[in-house]
């Protein structure tokens, strides 16, 4: 087929383009989302009993916006990565700040701690099941943004798929907070930080052979 | 970007450049690579493409045909200089990359520079094409005012599109006969196979989507 044949195709089928699809399309997909982690998180692990006073403390919002931080990042991130030409930098930056911020807290105050409550800290009284309940908990978020992010145009697509699932675990891990009794610096900087590495991980892995266009 | 060394070549081809009616943009496709020279391609090239694609975008076919046409002959420069082992296979990827323009142009922000956006297209399909062929980049990528500065080169057909549009289902293979062989609208077409002019719409954006697809694994 000659290329102006194709040209006069391609004209033929050319409607509207609505601005803005891309950001619009991935926040109804993480809407959604975020929906059904919610319910698994209630169906599936529970609320914690004392969730009422626990949101009385300043850690539970700590806890919740460092991870909600993480995933704020990741969306950012796909958001960019999912158009052409467009850097993801600063997303990148954003979210390696708020990581640093928090493992720097994690470090002194465990370091601040003496030898058996630092193993306290580090092990909770979940250290087993974390890091597996967030990346099961953000699967269903990231199977849909990666749907999405196959819709638009990632040139990075290994790079794409770490962010999908580093949103999708963050989020994850937000709502996590709800079951999750843990209260420590130390305990969320290791294993709430590991599961969502791991979300981004198994995006990464996806998007290498499943994001090309 | 080379700034002009003579004032007076600048100056001239600054007042070409606010004077310039939208309707001369093929025109400055064209002349752009005797200018190439100069080396002023990168502004010129994007002043004429932008308002193009944000007409394109706002559905004037007109001027989404003017754009993918002065963008085949980028790509093909680009291409030409980058497959030189492979010269047969330059028109497939020309016309692979029109095709994910096309698809995808959504995800263009109308705020972003334009050629930004075609050159990290090109680029990533030009990978994506060596990845396939399993070809190491022997030539470095280059940057955007490279893919701006390629000199133009002839087309060939692509043979790939052939092939594949010939493996589409009858009806949607029919679709496209009718509108690119035959040179009917849209409409027209539809109506030979019984479809309604919004069918036929969403018959050829999903017969194009396919035949993205099918290109892209044309060579295995």
């Amino acid at each position: 087929m000659q290329t102006d044949e194709l040209i006069d195709l391609l004209a033929a089928d050319a409607g509207p383009i609505a601005g803005h699809a891309p950001a619009q399309r991935l926040a109804l997909g993480a809407g959604a989302g975020a929906v059904i982690v919610l319910l698994l998180v209630l169906g599936w692990l529970g609320l914690r009993p004392d969730l009422a006073k626990a949101a009385g403390g300043a850690f539970f919002w700590l806890k919740a916006a460092y991870t909600a931080g993480l995933g704020a990042a990741g969306f950012w991130a796909v958001e960019r990565l999912g158009r052409p030409g467009v850097s993801a930098a600063p997303a990148g930056a954003f979210g390696a700040s708020i990581l640093l911020l928090f493992v720097l807290a994690a470090l002194a105050q465990g370091f601040g701690m003496s030898g058996p409550t630092r193993l306290i800290a580090v092990e909770g009284v979940s250290w087993t099941v974390c890091t597996r309940n967030i990346a099961i908990l953000a699967a269903p978020l990231l199977a849909i943004t990666l749907l999405i992010l196959r819709q638009l145009a990632p040139t990075r697509p290994t790079l794409a798929g770490f962010a999908a699932g580093a949103f999708s675990g963050g989020l994850a891990a937000t709502l996590y907070g709800l079951h999750c009794p843990e209260a420590t610096f130390v305990f969320v900087a290791l294993w709430y930080t590991l599961g969502v590495a791991v979300s981004g991980m198994i995006g990464a892995v996806i998007g290498l052979w499943w994001l090309r266009w | 970007m080379k700034t002009d060394a003579n004032p007076i070549i600048a100056t001239v081809r600054l007042a070409a450049k606010l004077h310039k009616p939208l309707g001369a943009n093929v025109r400055a496709c064209n002349e752009r690579r005797h200018r190439d020279e100069y080396g002023d391609g990168v502004d010129e090239l994007e002043s004429t493409l932008k308002p193009l694609m944000l007409a394109g975008l706002n559905g004037d076919a007109k001027a989404h045909a003017q754009l993918l046409k002065c963008l085949s002959e980028r790509l093909r420069a680009y291409f030409v200089r980058r497959l030189s082992a492979s010269p047969d296979e330059v028109e497939d990827l020309v016309q692979e990359t029109l095709l994910a323009v096309h698809l995808r142009r959504a995800t263009y922000d109308r705020a972003q520079p334009f050629m930004a956006w075609a050159h990290a297209i090109a680029r990533y399909k030009l990978i994506d094409h060596w990845r396939r062929r399993k070809i190491r980049a022997t030539t470095p990528i280059d940057d955007v005012s490279d893919f701006l500065a390629s000199p133009p080169v002839d087309a060939d057909a692509g043979l790939d599109l052939t092939r594949v549009l010939s493996t589409l289902p009858l009806r949607q293979r029919a679709l496209v006969e009718d509108v690119k062989v035959r040179g009917l609208s849209l409409s027209e077409a539809g109506l030979r196979g019984g479809l309604s002019e919004g069918a036929a719409k969403v018959a050829l954006h999903r017969a194009l989507k396919l035949l993205a697809e099918k290109l892209r694994h044309a060579d295995r």
